[in-house]
């Protein structure tokens, strides 16, 4: 695309790359979480490709997909932390350490990060997957269809 | 009419069936398809919907609300959300793979998917 | 032929789901639900999450969850194995 698109992504993706790391991080706390932060980092992958061209963006598929397989391994392992009780059950919540720590109180308050338990070590394995998947997904249909395919 | 929202949802899912019948390319069906998800998608968020209520989050909520919608359908919306973004990936790919062997998008003049 | 067929069909489609919204009970009353109540009034105490929706998505209802992650699995290593450089 033109200088100026270019010039516009390159300040736009830092700041949408943030604002996607802060969706999945404060899933627990505010509205969004894994998936939702993911849709808005795989949507600074899909700007790159139509600012600068999906060609240099080829070999990331080669560790985008990995990466998927990683965020589903954690997601998986995340999970199965509980079976001493059930599956999926919460072992970090009100433990004392790792997000450990009750609700500042009950009802509505200001909301501390080291909350939740497992959600958001959950949330940042989800965002992961959305991330690879959908990026990787983006990059292979824009790259379909050109001679080398 | 007090429950429009559900008559609108249910008419978005109504267009994307006309959609449906009514176009031929294929990435015309796979918007269509969208159309419907997203009709049924509003239909449950709507449905869970309180009066007076405020979102199910705790953080810096109002004090002075009394109630909250449902969270139920909201987090199943979630997950539905998801399931059609994987849906719609897969139509997509299926289309750009059927045109790079036919030639074509017309669903009319594939023989394998004619109806 | 076919084409009326499925223009009746539609119109028939569309005047039910449409008839059947409007008589659906009213928006913002719908019945009580004794599992989004418990939901929402112990999701801080047992979860210690004040998002009450990611604490249904991620603890109260991981099953949907993990079927979904397998179900965007699926998707992705589908559009993959259909893209993907083909060797020779």
């Amino acid at each position: 695309m033109s200088v100026v698109v270019r010039t516009v992504s390159r300040v736009v993706a830092p700041v949408a790359l943030a604002f996607g790391a802060y969706v999945i991080m404060h899933g627990h706390l505010t509205p969004g979480g894994g998936f939702q932060g993911g849709a808005v980092v795989a949507s600074v992958v899909a700007l790159l490709v139509v600012a600068f061209g999906a060609e240099r963006w080829r070999k990331w598929t080669h560790a985008l997909l990995p990466l998927e397989d990683v965020g589903a391994m954690a997601f998986v392992i995340l999970a199965f932390l509980g079976l001493g009780a059930t599956f999926f059950r919460n072992v970090l919540a009100g433990s004392g350490g790792l997000f450990g720590a009750p609700v500042p109180r009950l009802g509505p308050n200001p909301g501390a990060l080291n909350t939740a338990g497992t959600l958001p070590l959950m949330n940042w394995a989800v965002g992961l997957k959305v991330i690879a998947g959908l990026g990787a997904v983006v990059i292979l249909l824009s790259l379909f269809g050109r001679e080398d395919g | 009419m007090g429950n429009m929202p559900f008559v609108v949802s249910m008419l978005l899912v109504a267009i994307g069936f006309l959609t449906l019948i009514a176009r031929r390319n294929l990435i015309k069906l796979a918007i269509g398809i969208s159309i419907i998800e997203m009709g049924v998608n509003l239909f449950l968020v709507s449905l869970g919907y309180v009066r007076g209520g405020i979102a199910p989050i705790y953080t810096y909520a109002p004090p002075e609300a009394k109630t909250m919608v449902f969270p139920t359908p909201q987090a199943l919306t979630l997950t539905a959300i998801v399931i059609g973004l994987a849906t719609t990936a897969l139509m997509l790919a299926f289309a750009v793979v059927i045109y790079r062997h036919r030639g074509t998008l017309d669903a009319g003049k594939i023989r394998e998917l004619r109806g | 032929m076919k084409r009326w067929l499925f223009a009746a069909a539609l119109l028939v489609l569309a005047g039910y789901l449409l008839g059947g919204s409007a008589w659906l009970r009213p928006f913002g009353g719908p019945i009580r639900s004794e599992m989004d109540r418990y939901f929402i009034e112990n999701a801080q105490a047992e979860v210690a999450a004040n998002n009450v929706v990611t604490a249904i998505v991620f603890d109260y209802r991981g099953y949907d969850t993990l079927g979904e992650a397998t179900v965007l699995f699926a998707a992705v290593v589908g559009v993959v194995l259909m893209l993907r450089k083909v060797k020779g």
